[in-house]
């Protein structure tokens, strides 16, 4: 049993009588403990059931999105209970508006996650990508569409700076981005100049992406194509899958899969059609979130992501050049924070000298690792953004709802925070071979 | 650069118990491969000869020169003198990739494998299979599943993260990886060093299989157990030299053990 015990006790350290052991070498080969032989894969097609893939995820100590999701009705009772308007479409079309700026944030603090790196300045860099775009539109008169080409491009730079600071001069990411962090606020602030604020027409151009809003007809059409290009996309995989020999899922749950997707869009729609319709900036952040996990979960360059944030050591000797991944990383995570920043821009149709500050980074964070980051790098994906701001602002609105201090909305978001990390750090622990 | 030996001599003669293996392809040979660190003679002119279907166990106490004989091979450090022929041509490997190009794959003793990454992924790691940058899942699962089921490796689903995996499962995993190169030499440097009865047992196993596929396997160990399993000869470093090489099947553990600790020599 020593082999079993070292690796173990190598992952979590605190693991340690006897029992736990013998429980590692059974639960972690899945077959009988007694030298019996492992069920060898079937090579015809066999059908991988749902239920099974979910046990043995959760036996790893992988809760998944099973937490944040209750945590969410959760909140959702509790609020409702409190204040009815909680529920209503206007709310829920206001919080919808809320949380893309920090969430589009939060999605490049995921990038940088991913990779066991942190990124300190993105609220910083928001806030000066911000200022830069509204000084070319309003200052030197640039298209709009240039000018928000002109702060990614910003973005970009300054992403590519953090990247090289930390792989060519080997700074940790936390200093390269405390130094962002005040260092592009006082850019910012510089920017700004005397004026302090500066506010964009209302009327049209950048303010009008936060004031757009998808026709009814439109609405639904996502629904559809999101949920059919779901479907379709299972089941082209499913019948190669098929060909090729490989396992499959079955049928019923290809169904309920697609078929609960569809429900959820369609629950999101119905509510935001019954008050202004779907606004554009969630449509942004939402083909953010899905773009991003399509390149993270299949393309080679989101596996080498995983790779490097997994072991970079094991990434380096098979040949990943781990310095582009980092750079390109950073560099990733500087343009989404400019693109929250736009969108935090367009929503208050200004930007002054606390934009991409106050508690911005700080909610990103949480809503990263609030959504199932791990901070050590490997694990994690861009709906865990999603979620995780979603938690974080229907707290924040609920509580100004409820007229509440905003003492007590930071001590309930931090105490939020807290139990979200404690549940998955007691489940992967629990767990004989989780991924940290 | 001065070779000690001349590139063509053939292997029988050059150690003290020279086997008749005529029947197997030579395919790497050391000749007289010597090397100081500083005040250490890490290697003072170690031969070493490999042949295709057989496993070399090379063995020795700690600082006899196993490793660095095994990083020379494989192009993590240069010998300061000495030749190394593969397949009858003298090459220089001066960097790992050269080891890599001529068909040398070593799999290191920490695994190297990415934990949170599944074994598809983990046995594809740097060369994916891609349409446009896009991955190849498919193809990729498929080759992994007839590669793992060739070697008789048996993981219950080669979509599970290599973290839920044994030690002998994660160590099968790094060798099977070894073996998408299409290599000719494969050098296991302690690859049960952490395992269990079982687990070590499957291991071997897969050793044996390498063999059966044509290759030619060093096996660096300290486990004569082990190596009296599944080796077909074994070779003594002893102080960065030579000190005997063996039938495996007719010589005694005595034997070997006196070689290794220069006892009665």
């Amino acid at each position: 049993m020593s082999e079993v015990t070292s690796e173990s006790s190598a992952r979590s350290g605190s693991v340690s009588t006897e029992a736990a052991r013998t429980g590692v070498a059974s639960v972690t080969t899945g077959r009988p403990p007694a030298n019996g032989t492992p069920p060898a894969k079937g090579t015809s097609p066999a059908r991988t059931g749902l239920l099974e893939l979910a046990r043995d995820r959760l036996r790893r100590g992988d809760l998944g999105s099973i937490p944040v999701a209750v945590g969410l009705v959760l909140i959702a009772v509790v609020f409702s209970s409190l204040n009815g308007h909680f529920l209503a479409p206007e709310n829920l079309t206001n919080l919808a508006l809320q949380m893309a700026a920090t969430g589009t944030i939060a999605l490049g603090i995921v990038l940088v996650l991913l990779l066991g790196e942190i990124d300190l300045s993105a609220g910083s860099v928001s806030g000066l990508c911000a200022v830069i775009m509204t000084l070319l539109a309003v200052h030197h008169g640039l298209n709009p569409a240039l000018a928000v080409l002109g702060a990614l491009l910003a973005g970009a730079v300054i992403g590519l700076i953090h990247g090289v600071m930390r792989t060519k001069l080997s700074m940790p990411s936390f200093v390269v981005t405390l130094a962002g962090l005040i260092g592009w606020e006082g850019l910012m602030l510089f920017l700004l100049g005397n004026e302090g604020t500066i506010n964009l027409p209302f009327d049209r151009g950048i303010a009008q992406l936060s004031d757009t809003w998808m026709p009814p007809a439109v609405g639904w059409a996502l629904v559809v194509l999101l949920a059919g290009g779901h479907l379709a996309a299972t089941l082209v995989t499913r019948r190669l899958r098929a060909a090729a020999g490989l396992s499959v899922l079955g049928m019923g749950w290809v169904a309920v899969r697609s078929g609960g997707l569809a429900v959820l869009l369609a629950a999101a729609v119905l509510v935001l059609n019954s008050d202004r319709g779907v606004p554009l900036t969630l449509v942004v952040f939402g083909g953010l979130v899905v773009a991003l996990d399509l390149v993270l979960r299949r393309t080679v360059f989101g596996r080498r992501m995983y790779a490097v944030g997994g072991n970079a050591e094991a990434s380096r000797r098979a040949g990943i050049n781990i310095t582009q991944v980092r750079i390109m990383a950073f560099m990733g995570s500087s343009m989404l924070a400019a693109t929250g920043g736009i969108l935090a821009a367009s929503r208050l149709a200004s930007v002054n000298q606390s934009s991409g500050g106050s508690d911005i980074l700080l909610n990103a964070i949480a809503a990263a690792v609030i959504g199932g980051t791990s901070l050590f790098g490997g694990r994690g994906r861009t709906y865990s953004a999603l979620l995780g701001i979603l938690v974080i602002q229907s707290i924040t609105n609920g509580m100004l709802l409820l007229n509440v201090n905003s003492s007590v909305r930071f001590m309930v978001t931090g105490v939020v925070l807290a139990v979200a990390v404690a549940i998955d750090s007691l489940a992967r622990r629990g767990a004989p071979d989780g991924v940290r | 650069m001065s070779p000690v030996v001349s590139p063509d001599t053939s292997s029988a003669g050059a150690t003290p118990n020279p086997a008749p293996r005529t029947e197997k392809q030579l395919v790497l040979s050391v000749r007289g491969a010597s090397k100081r660190y500083g005040a250490v003679q890490a290697l003072g002119g170690a031969d070493l000869d490999l042949h295709a279907g057989e496993v070399v166990a090379l063995v020795g106490d700690n600082g006899a020169g196993k490793s660095t004989l095994v990083k020379v091979i494989s192009g993590a450090v240069q010998s300061d003198s000495g030749t190394i022929t593969f397949e009858g041509r003298e090459v220089r490997i001066g960097r790992p990739q050269d080891a890599q190009a001529l068909g040398i794959t070593t799999v290191f003793q920490d695994l190297a494998l990415c934990e949170n990454l599944d074994v598809v992924a983990n046995l594809f790691l740097g060369s994916e299979s891609r349409h446009y940058g896009v991955l190849g899942e498919i193809p990729m699962e498929r080759k992994a599943r007839d590669l793992l089921t060739s070697l008789d490796v048996r993981i219950k689903d080669v979509r599970s993260p290599v973290a839920a995996l044994s030690g002998g499962q994660r160590q099968s995993v790094a060798i099977a990886r070894a073996l998408l190169g299409d290599p000719k030499v494969v050098i296991l440097d302690e690859p049960t060093a952490a395992l269990g009865v079982e687990q070590t047992a499957q291991v071997l196993g897969l050793i044996a299989r390498l063999r059966e596929r044509g290759l030619a396997v060093l096996l660096i160990s300290h486990n004569l157990a082990d190596v009296r399993q599944v080796s077909d000869r074994i070779a003594v470093l002893r102080l960065g030299t030579n000190a005997g090489t063996f039938e495996t099947a007719t010589v005694s553990q005595e034997t070997v053990v006196a070689a290794i600790t220069g006892a009665g020599a």
